[in-house]
Parts: C-alpha cells; sequence; structure tokens
C-alpha cells in the first residue's frame, strides 16, 4: 500500500469513526437499533474474516458461535446475576475456547471439508440449545428473556443510545485489534499459511498454532457480537441462531470483501438492510408477491457480485484507482 | 413538507374535535386519525414457516374489502405487514419499526410463537395491544403478568386433551408414536398428551421424536418411530413437515392411527404435496370450514368466502385453510374495531378484545363460538374431529371443549 493509499484508509476509517458518534444525535430510536445490530454483525463479521479471508479456512458454522456468545451472555445476566459489561467479555473468552478447541480437529481438513465440518456445527446448534436436558439453563425452546439494558442515571440517555454506545465501544476495541493483527507479523504469518502453508511452514511459521489461534480469535468475535445482539435484543431462543445466520456472515464478507476489515462494514450494513429492501420491494410486484422476498434478495445478491466481484471495498479501490490513476507501490 | 403535512393534520383534528368530542380522544393514539386505523404485524413471508404467509395476505384482502364499504366508522384500515423470516431478532427489529417509525396503533395476529415471545415484553412494556396472536401456545395466553397479549389460536394444550380421549375411547390398548417440532408448540402437544392420558400415559407413549425447522427432511425421525411398533402416530409438526411425515408414514407401508395437528390441515399445503391417497384415514380437531366437504357445499358462510376469493384472492387461496384462517382473524377484528366505536384509544382497544361474546364467524365451523373477559384471553376453546377422506376432511362426532 503506497502513501495515498494509507492516507485515504485513515481518512476513511475516521469519517466512519465519526459519523458512528453523531449517529445517536441524528437518528430516532428505530434506526439507532438497526445500526445496533450492523455494528454487531460488523463485528462478527471482522472475525469471520480473521478466519476465511485471511487465513483461508472456510466456516459455515460461526452462527453458532454467535449463538454461544448470545446465549453466554443470558445465561450469565439472568441466571448468575453478573453485569452485562463483565459478562460480554467472559462470554467471548468461552468462544474463545470453543473456537481454540474446534480447531484442532479442523486442522485436520481443508477447504470444503471444514465448510461441511462447521456446517454440522450451525445444523446442530439450535438442536443442542433446545435441548430439553439444558432447560434449566437456557429455557430450553422458550427461550430466554433478558432484561432491558439500562443505562446508568449520570449518563442522561436512553436505552437504546446506551446499547449502541456499548455496541460502538466493543466495535472499536475489536476492529482497532484486528487492524493491529493484520498490519503485523501475525497477519503476514496468516496470510503465509493461506497462499501456501508448507512454504509458511519453511519460513518457520508454526502453522498449527497459527491456525487454532486464528479460529479461537474469530470465534471470540462471533461471541462478542452474539452476546451484544442478546443484549439488543433483549431475548435468545434456538430459532434466532438457525443455518441462515452462518450463511448471511459469509454473505456478509464476501460482499463486503475478504481479507479486508473495512469491508466488514459494508458487508454488516448488507445483510442488516438488504432483506428488507427486498420485502418492500416485493410488495411493489403486486399482493401476491408477497412470498418473494427471498428470491429478489437473490437477484439483489447476484447483481451486487456482478457489480462488484472483489466486494465493496473492492469496488471503492477500483474507483478511486479509476479517479486518480494507480499508484505505484 | 412533513411539517406542514403534520400541521394541516393536527388543524384538521382539532378542528373534528371541537366538532364532535370524541374524536380528540382518537388524535392522542397513535395510528389513529379521524380517516385511518393503522396497525401492524409481522409474518413469515420467507424462511421456513412460509406457508403461513397466506395469512397477511387474506388479512390484508380483508381489510382491503372493509375499506372499500366505507370502512368501520368512517375509519380506514391500514394493516402493514412485515416479513420476519420467523426469527425473533428480525421479529423485534420489525416491531419496533412498525411501532416506532410507522406508529402503529396496535398489533395484529403476529405470526409464531418464539417470533410473539420475543416482542411480548416489549410491547406490554409500552402498553401496546398484541392482539390474536397467531399461535396456540398456552403462555400466550396469560392475563396476570401480561394483559396486553391476547390469544386466539385454540390452544395446542387443548387440541391434544382431546386427542387423549379419543385415543382412550377408541384405541384403548393403542401404543402411540408422538412426532413433535421441537418448540413451545410441539411440547404443547406432549404436555396436552399426558394431561389427557392421565394415569395412562407412561405405558401408551412408548416412543417421541422431535426435529428442528432448520432440517430439510424427517424421514429419518418417521421411520424410527415406525421402528417401535406404535399402532397411533401423533404429528405436531408445521405444514412443510406435516407433509413430509404423512407421506413418509405411508410410503413405510405403515397402517398408524394418524392424528394431526390442527395447524397443517391445509389440503392445498400440506395434503395435497404429501399425496392425497396418502392422507386417507388422518384425524384432526377442526374449527375452521372445509371447502371441500360436500357438506359445506351450499353453506352461507361459505358462499361468502368464495364470493371474497373470486373477488379479492385466488381459487388456490380459496381451498387454503390457512386463508380461511386469516379470513376468520380479520373478522375477529374487524367485530372488535366495531365495538370501539369512536374511542381508539389503546386502552379501549385492549378492553374491547377482551370482551367478545359469542362471536360466530363465517368460516369458523357451526357452533363455535368465540368469548374472551378480562381473565379469559383464549377466544376459541371449542374443537370438533374431522377424517380426511382423500377428497375431503368428514367431520364426526360433537363439538369437544377441551
Amino acid at each position: 500500500m503506497g502513501a495515498r493509499d494509507i492516507l485515504l484508509a485513515r481518512l476513511g476509517w475516521a469519517l466512519t469513526l465519526a459519523l458512528a458518534i453523531a449517529a445517536p444525535f441524528a437518528l430516532g430510536s428505530y434506526h439507532l437499533y438497526q445500526l445496533t445490530q450492523v455494528l454487531i454483525y460488523a463485528v462478527a463479521l471482522v472475525g469471520l474474516n480473521l478466519l476465511t479471508g485471511y487465513n483461508g479456512q472456510i466456516s459455515l458454522g460461526h452462527g453458532a458461535f454467535f449463538a454461544i456468545g448470545g446465549y453466554g451472555v443470558a445465561i450469565l445476566t439472568t441466571k448468575l446475576g453478573l453485569p452485562y459489561w463483565a459478562a460480554i467479555p467472559v462470554a467471548g473468552a468461552i468462544c474463545f475456547g470453543a473456537g481454540f478447541l474446534f480447531g484442532f480437529p479442523a486442522l485436520k481438513l481443508g477447504g470444503l471439508y471444514l465448510a461441511l465440518a462447521t456446517f454440522a456445527l450451525a445444523v446442530a446448534a439450535p438442536q443442542i440449545l433446545s435441548y430439553t436436558g439444558f432447560d434449566a439453563w437456557t429455557g430450553g425452546s422458550q427461550g430466554l428473556q433478558l432484561g432491558k439494558l439500562k443505562p446508568p442515571a449520570w449518563a442522561h440517555v436512553s436505552a437504546d443510545t446506551w446499547t449502541y454506545g456499548v455496541a460502538l465501544i466493543a466495535a472499536i476495541l475489536l476492529f482497532g485489534f484486528a487492524l493491529n493483527l493484520v498490519g503485523g507479523r501475525v497477519g503476514r504469518a496468516l496470510i503465509a499459511i493461506r497462499d501456501h502453508a508448507i512454504a509458511a511452514e519453511t519460513m518457520g511459521v508454526n502453522a498449527p498454532l497459527y491456525k487454532t489461534t486464528a479460529f479461537g480469535l474469530s470465534a471470540l468475535y462471533a461471541g462478542v457480537a452474539g452476546g451484544l445482539s442478546a443484549l439488543a435484543v433483549g431475548f435468545v431462543s434456538p430459532e434466532s441462531f438457525t443455518l441462515p445466520l452462518s450463511l448471511a456472515f459469509l454473505v456478509g464478507i464476501v460482499v463486503g470483501g475478504l481479507a479486508s476489515i473495512g469491508g466488514a462494514i459494508f458487508g454488516a450494513f448488507f445483510i442488516e438492510y438488504v432483506p428488507n429492501y427486498a420485502d418492500q420491494l416485493s410488495v411493489q410486484f403486486g399482493e401476491s408477491a408477497k412470498a418473494l422476498p427471498g428470491a429478489i434478495y437473490g437477484l439483489l445478491l447476484i447483481a451486487m457480485m456482478a457489480a462488484a466481484p472483489s466486494g465493496a471495498l473492492g469496488l471503492i479501490r477500483k474507483i478511486v484507482a479509476a479517479l486518480f490513476g494507480a499508484e505505484r507501490a | 413538507m412533513t411539517t406542514r403535512r403534520q400541521f394541516l393534520a393536527s388543524g384538521a383534528t382539532a378542528v373534528a374535535a371541537l366538532a364532535t368530542g370524541i374524536s380528540a380522544r382518537a388524535a392522542d393514539t397513535p395510528g389513529i386519525t379521524d380517516t385511518e386505523i393503522k396497525i401492524g404485524q409481522t409474518m413469515p413471508y420467507s424462511g421456513p414457516a412460509s406457508a403461513y404467509g397466506v395469512i397477511g395476505r387474506t388479512e390484508a384482502a380483508y381489510f382491503k374489502m372493509i375499506n372499500e364499504s366505507g370502512g368501520i366508522n368512517g375509519r380506514k384500515i391500514n394493516l402493514i405487514s412485515l416479513d420476519d423470516s420467523y426469527s425473533p431478532p428480525k421479529t423485534v427489529e420489525q416491531v419496533r419499526r412498525l411501532v416506532e417509525q410507522e406508529n402503529v396503533a396496535f398489533l395484529f395476529n403476529t405470526l409464531g410463537t418464539a417470533p410473539n415471545a420475543a416482542i411480548r415484553q416489549y410491547l406490554n412494556d409500552n402498553k401496546i395491544p398484541q392482539l390474536f396472536v397467531s399461535t396456540g401456545a398456552s403462555l400466550f395466553a396469560d392475563p396476570e403478568h401480561f394483559p396486553w397479549t391476547v390469544g386466539f389460536n385454540p390452544s395446542y394444550q387443548t387440541e391434544a386433551r382431546i386427542f387423549a380421549k379419543h385415543i382412550l375411547a377408541n384405541h384403548p390398548n393403542a401404543k402411540i408414536a408422538l412426532l413433535y417440532q421441537n418448540d413451545g408448540f410441539g411440547k404443547d402437544y406432549q404436555t396436552g398428551l399426558r394431561d389427557g392420558l392421565g394415569a395412562d400415559h407412561a405405558s401408551m407413549v412408548i416412543k417421541e421424536a422431535s426435529y428442528e425447522t432448520s432440517e430439510p427432511s424427517i424421514d429419518s425421525q418417521v421411520v424410527t418411530l415406525q421402528g417401535s411398533g406404535a399402532d397411533v402416530l401423533v404429528i405436531a409438526a408445521t405444514p412443510k413437515f406435516a407433509a413430509q411425515a404423512i407421506r413418509k408414514s405411508y410410503d413405510l407401508g405403515w397402517e398408524a392411527t394418524r392424528y394431526l395437528t390442527n395447524v397443517s390441515p391445509s389440503i392445498t399445503t400440506v395434503l395435497k404435496p404429501a399425496g392425497l391417497e396418502k392422507s386417507k384415514g388422518l384425524i384432526y380437531g377442526a374449527y375452521v370450514k372445509d371447502v371441500a366437504d360436500p357438506g359445506f357445499k351450499d353453506d352461507a358462510g361459505v358462499q361468502e368466502w368464495r364470493g371474497f376469493c373470486d373477488k379479492y384472492l385466488t381459487h388456490t387461496d380459496f381451498t387454503d385453510g390457512n386463508a380461511a384462517y386469516g379470513y376468520s382473524a380479520a373478522a375477529t377484528m374487524a367485530q372488535v374495531l366495531k365495538q370501539c366505536g369512536g374511542d381508539l384509544s389503546r386502552d379501549n382497544v385492549l378492553k374491547q378484545a377482551t370482551n367478545v361474546k359469542d362471536l360466530s364467524l363465517p368460516m369458523f365451523l357451526p357452533g363455535i363460538k368465540l368469548n374472551t373477559s378480562p381473565t379469559n384471553y383464549n377466544p376459541i376453546r371449542q374443537l370438533r374431529l374431522a377424517q380426511f377422506n382423500g377428497e375431503s376432511w368428514q367431520l364426526f362426532g360433537d363439538l369437544i371443549a377441551g
């Protein structure tokens, strides 16, 4: 990356941060709630991108880690009385452990086989969550109701603004960490393993350690996102974490741009807003088209991939290059 | 622009308020103007439960019909029906949009057990009526803790208890297998059977198997249940899975007496996909009229329904029990709004919704009367058993209160 690109990237981040901080002052509670969802998805997408985009391990099962984080926070706050700000890191740590452990069998599996193994994880998650034996903890199929997030008295803000703020702080911390990670030695090692594992090992990279750690970190991101989601929605149930959620994450990182941290934000906007637009668009085709939001979503997705095969961020880079001319690295 | 329109609207409301006095109360309630009642709902137009989408379409069509004939007490009904894909986080988001952006007066017939559970606290905290929820889960008739949430469907437990009564009377030595969806809906059948069979439960129910809505197929569960040697199969499954279970149990050559939940008796969306021949002999607890039943050929209610479908829906919808259900739910809502008169405050809407007296509906079975009170949030409490003969559902026996 040349000096100009670095400058542009920094400008982009500064602008994004400024908009994110200004949002609560400009938006109503519903739009703020949607933006909170975007932040939550963005955190999960960064996590998945660390694993899939940077390290080349495909996961179709991140909905499961999202679920563990969500249920973790729900159980810790409602059953064990932990405050939410303590519950989120704990849930993240649990997910790190779960992801790290899942990373070991994943070492034996490459490419599509790993995709299948993680797919199984996503399919199994709702079943395990509604298993009757865990009813006392998980609420079984009825799910768990969380109390509304209460802002402290000194804050003088609404519960929605406070929830948004909590999600924003978590997102800033986790985005910052991820940017640092991929910009340094660890990031180079992850990419080297993705591009040529044997060559990376020859260079002295401990591939198994990096791969399992990448899995753990990625699960941690998904878990924190799941925990934030449980707080924002105020309810968890097995139906909240079904297979389409895992698939939405994969759609998100591809749409946003593989192996890019900033792309996660675009991906998050896509998976939050496009299904809604598909629903609204489908009404335009008359009452009988009410059953078609899925088909319209599919068309929009195809259109998006045709317009920006390298993701939203790739498209922006192309536009920048076209406007200012390609820069010599 | 908006400000100016709002200003004009408020001016108009003020004039009207001076004129009548009653409308002043309406102006206090979001979604209510002198000409409109704006209400909202979520429906699974996409996702695993999309077969129920027809309910939302039918309700929208019903209110269109009402509006074309002048609305209710001079107000037109504007139903905003949003897709939630049967995903609770999505339901919460869409309901917040309905309440905070669209400013609906109240929620009507939102579909699904988990989706309704996810929004119940939010709506009760904000004192917004969550009326006639489209689920029979027993937890939605709880006036003491959730006074703003009113049920509609006959409770699943009621139907399961009626099945149990019928099994005990006709197959006292039955070996029962239960197939259920692993959620509140499916487990209500487990509970209802246990209650209904009483002391005999442990010895009679020899095998249970559950499935998740995320599973593509439930064939293996059906095979397991058949392997148990049971001769009665109770199917507590939503339409797509019910069709699979009916087909598979037939294809296996399993000659069991099959009971089917009344969320899935639709000939169009369940029995036809499963195969009409394969559906012969199924029994369910009916409350909606089956248009294919020759006994209802000249029935006034069915004629009315046919006329409605010709004008506002399609012929496919005419034969769909889910559509007839939506028609009935919308008619109940219309009755409540009529009862409200000029006072459409949320308090009064709830008061009238819990004050329905002996309401008969064109597409509900003769004799079924809807009743609610401040302590009874279950409007429908009677069912009649019906058996499928390969063409239509044949009612038998009397109305049974569970």
